[in-house]
């Protein structure tokens, strides 16, 4: 029986071929904390006595998520991990630099990794064919301490994905239709494989909004074959020999598979409060929109400012709606910033915000009123997630989200590709 | 953990996520855990927080705890006294963050447990006896790795117990 990319990666960092089902002790390649989680990890490896980490170079702490600080508490909290990158010697991704999954695969994850990360999204990395997954404060507390976590090997479920996209049909479609389908906790604990040649027809920055909401069906971790991609996204970014092949064996054992006809799908909205609530643009009534969010870890890339900035070229907001635009990171905010998409998006009426993860964790950046709605670009929808219980959330793709802050409200943003 | 555990059932529905647990909006309460426990479930149940009792057990639906990886949640929850958490599925962060800090979980059809029933939980012999109406239920066995973690009283007492992970 062959392996899956998990049981590769796993056996390869246990030192033995594992199999699902079974509960190892893992080397890990990549450990990261983020601001809302990390000083939890700082404060229990100071009880612990365990003030160290196992690699300075890739035990690695983002300051993202209240980025810069909306208030003393949290001024504080980022505090305790500056002098906890002082004293360790951990790398410091501080205020400006950008979202904690958006940094580690431009900087960090290499194919054949194990990384983990106190974040549920961590599984963004797994694009680059490299096992990547979110854990708590403590297993992120010992993982930097002891550079290996426990595991439980996972079973896999494989998505595949053929056929062309539609015109105004992204990926950010697809995992949405694929979440709306198999449910929230449609793939709990298990590895999510995508593939066909939709798939391989995908950019590295699109690939990354998939494997990102691998989490939201309830996926450990989402995983993508490396190829001549993922080979081209290395060497662009300077670590082309990192590349290597990583993909399951034909004969592995795959729990269940899906297969998905991309040409066959539409612009999608996941609506409040849960991700699985997904509706096709063409079947939704007038729903109007006091804000959009343009940005994130799931659609804040260079790819998805592009997209956006094409509708909205030459445009303006709706004068109700507010438009938000927040790059995922500096060098895509510097990239956007040359293109001249940032002067589209003021021209169109945005804010534009420094990068982090903005509104999308309701500290900061906008956080909505009582009974406002927003379409955002982000994976998640849950009740209160954008600092007000009495928000309404609704979830899509950048060009639908552009096409809705100019009409102020949920609109199919096909109308304006042609 | 002793057990059996006795607890009245406080009951929520499917997908309680750990935004409805520790809302986004006290993000800067995480560094005071005490205060964080006092807005625990907040979104589920305002006044969860103000009725909940020390040994209390919560009962809920599919996919308890999706969503962040926040461990605060499964620790404010601890915080306020819940000594056991039972739920048809629970998500997969959130389980091995509740193990890794001592909180036990356990998977079981929860439809026939009602809120305010006194429970009886034998983790030895693996059984929810609902004392209000006398059903038995039994929960999904508990991989021995999760005993030993609630044994020893979470993965920093192991790791301060054994020098390492015993997943064997």
């Amino acid at each position: 029986m062959g392996k899956t990319i998990s049981e590769k990666i796993i056996s390869e960092h246990v030192g033995r071929d594992v199999k699902c089902g079974e509960f190892v002790v893992a080397k890990v390649d990549v450990v990261m904390a983020q601001d809302g989680t990390g000083p939890l990890s700082v404060q229990e490896l100071k009880k612990m006595n365990m003030e160290r980490v196992f690699d300075k170079d890739n035990s690695v702490l983002f300051i993202d998520h209240a980025s810069p600080s909306a208030r003393k508490e949290l001024s504080n909290s980022q505090k305790l991990l500056r002098e906890f990158s002082k004293k360790t010697g951990a790398f410091l991704s501080d205020v400006g630099e950008g979202v904690c999954h958006q940094r580690l695969v431009e900087d960090w994850v290499n194919p054949g990794n194990l990384v983990v990360g106190a974040d549920s999204h961590t599984c963004t990395s797994g694009a680059l064919g490299a096992f990547s997954t979110g854990m708590g404060s403590t297993d992120i507390a010992l993982a930097f301490a002891l550079g290996k976590v426990w595991l439980k090997v996972p079973e896999t479920h494989k998505f595949v994905i053929n056929g062309v996209l539609p015109s105004g049909v992204y990926s950010k479609d697809i995992i949405l239709h694929i979440i709306g389908k198999i449910g929230a906790d449609g793939a709990t604990y298990k590895a999510m494989e995508f593939e066909g040649d939709t798939i391989d027809n995908l950019s590295m920055s699109s690939r990354f909004t998939i494997t990102n909401m691998a989490v939201e069906a309830g996926g450990k971790t989402g995983l993508i074959s490396t190829d001549e991609t993922t080979r081209s996204y290395l060497e662009e970014r300077g670590r082309g020999d990192k590349f290597r092949e990583i993909k399951s064996d034909s004969d592995a054992n795959f729990e269940k598979v899906l297969e998905i006809e991309a040409a066959k799908l539409e612009p999608l909205i996941a609506f409040p409060h849960t991700v699985d609530n997904v509706r096709g643009i063409s079947e939704i009534e007038d729903v109007k929109i006091d804000q959009v969010f343009i940005g994130t870890c799931t659609n804040g890339r260079l790819e998805d400012l592009k997209v956006a900035a094409s509708i909205l070229k030459g445009r303006k907001r709706h004068p109700d709606t507010r438009l938000i635009v927040i790059p995922a990171s500096r060098e895509v905010f510097l990239e956007a910033l040359r293109e001249g998409l940032i002067e589209t998006f003021l021209q169109a009426g945005a804010s534009v915000e420094s990068p982090g993860c903005g509104p999308c964790v309701g500290i900061h950046k906008g956080v909505l009123a009582d009974g406002e709605r927003v379409l955002s670009t982000q994976n998640r929808n849950f009740v209160g997630r954008m600092g007000n219980p009495e928000g309404f959330i609704y979830l899509g793709s950048p060009a639908t989200a552009a096409a809705s802050a100019i009409e102020g409200r949920i609109a199919d943003p096909r109308g304006y590709l042609k | 953990m002793n057990s059996p555990i006795y607890g009245k059932a406080w009951k929520f529905g499917d997908d309680i996520s750990t935004d409805h647990i520790t809302p986004g909006r006290y993000f800067h309460l995480r560094s005071d855990l005490e205060e964080l426990a006092r807005h625990v479930l907040e979104d589920a149940d305002p006044s969860f927080a103000s009725k909940v009792k020390a040994g209390d057990i919560i009962v809920a639906g599919r996919n308890f705890g999706l969503g962040s990886s926040r461990e605060h949640a499964p620790r404010v929850i601890k915080l306020a006294g819940v000594s056991c958490v039972i739920a048809k599925s629970f998500a997969r962060i959130f389980y091995r963050n509740s193990f890794n800090i001592g909180l036990p979980l356990l998977e079981t059809n929860t439809d026939e447990i009602n809120e305010g029933d006194d429970l009886k939980i034998d983790l030895e012999k693996g059984e929810i006896e609902d004392e209000f109406n006398g059903k038995v239920l039994t929960f999904l066995p508990l991989s021995p790795f999760m005993r030993k973690l609630i044994e020893d009283g979470g993965i920093e007492e192991h790791i301060k117990k054994y020098g390492d992970f015993r997943v064997e």
